[in-house]
């Protein structure tokens, strides 16, 4: 009973939310109308082609500037968060190791196990191995 | 300063009395933007020593608001060529100065960029920076002081608050057909092609080709 009359809430708490909303909305929309509006009537845009291409500390670009990265990468993504998040916990527990509880020192020692699992996976899949 | 035709310096300066501040929009805008000059980073020699200096906290260029050096010219408005502009580097700084959006000033900064300095006789350094884009300020020294160089911020400054945004001698950001990028001399064989821009820099006239030059340098 007490949940449907939490439901059925006065329709003022929408008005205010719709409120809410179309400010959210004018609030950016009226800057950059005036932005806009500005550099349309007094500092018109110069496109050119030296300004349009890519920057590269005054030289000529060569080639695409889209450049693809190697997804291949994720894995020392993964690594690099089992070895630093572990440390940055694993500092503030030994100083602290003493005057844990026993919950407190099974919860760490899960979440441990959680990141050895995943340099188990690692190392399974032989991304350890220096080629 | 008067808003409209119709309200006087002496109306604006009766209500200014009495509390009132009254401004036209294209002065604050000059206003806000003079305050707010935002130099591209980049050094070419020992003056940018000093630019670096004029930035740290004895003389504090925050002060006039020109601190936040940016990395990319699409930030930037003012470029400060702060040193010996080589032949080779040349391209680099026009094309720089293209990639810069409108509206963009040019402090030239030191002896080398005005004229080539002590290098001026070399077979690699350009003598003037103002032979490819326009230069708004020109800062004599070897290398300035900082306080040459924040001197020579006043100075833009009050050449952009005396900037007008309409009419027949508006600013050239305000200007559409206005020109905002230069040619790019290209660098080839030891020189640069073409030696100057022709629409921006003319080659004074040898010394002797007047009186008053005779008497001035003939020995």
């Amino acid at each position: 009973m007490q949940m449907e009359t939490n439901l059925m809430s006065p329709p003022s708490t929408y008005l205010f939310l719709s409120i809410f909303l179309v400010v959210a909305i004018v609030f950016p929309l009226v800057p950059i109308g005036l932005a806009k509006l500005w550099s349309h009537t007094f500092t018109p845009a110069k496109p050119g082609h030296e300004k349009q291409s890519s920057y590269e500390c005054g030289v000529v670009p060569v080639g695409s500037t889209r450049i693809q990265f190697k997804s291949q990468y994720y894995l020392y993504g993964i690594i690099f968060l089992i070895f630093d998040v572990e440390a940055v916990f694993l500092i503030p527990l030994a100083v602290a190791f003493l005057d844990l509880s026993l919950g407190a020192v099974l919860a760490v020692a899960v979440f441990i196990l959680l990141l050895l699992e995943g340099l188990a996976w690692a190392w399974t899949k032989g991304v350890l191995k220096w080629q | 300063m008067a808003v409209d035709p119709h309200v006087t310096e002496v109306d604006v300066k009766a209500l200014n009395r009495e509390g009132v501040h009254v401004t036209s929009l294209e002065s604050l805008y000059n206003w806000g933007r003079s305050n707010s000059l935002w130099p591209l980073q980049f050094g070419l020699a020992c003056c940018a020593i000093e630019m670096i200096a004029a930035t740290m906290a004895r003389h504090d260029m925050a002060r006039f608001g020109a601190e936040v050096f940016r990395p990319s010219p699409r930030q930037a408005d003012l470029m400060i060529v702060a040193g010996t502009v080589t032949k080779k580097m040349a391209p680099m700084v026009v094309r720089l100065y293209n990639q810069m959006p409108e509206p963009k000033y040019v402090i030239s900064m030191g002896a080398c960029a005005i004229s080539g300095g002590p290098f001026r006789d070399g077979y690699n350094v350009l003598n003037g920076i103002d032979r490819f884009i326009p230069v708004d300020v020109f800062i004599p020294g070897c290398p300035p002081r900082p306080e040459a160089l924040l001197d020579g911020v006043i100075q833009l400054q009050e050449k952009i608050r005396s900037q007008k945004l309409s009419g027949p001698d508006r600013a050239r950001h305000a200007d559409k057909s206005a020109c905002a990028e230069y040619p790019v001399p290209e660098y080839g064989g030891g020189d640069l092609s073409p030696p100057y821009n022709p629409e921006i820099w003319s080659p004074p006239p040898p010394f002797g080709s007047s009186d008053e030059d005779e008497s001035e340098f003939e020995t």
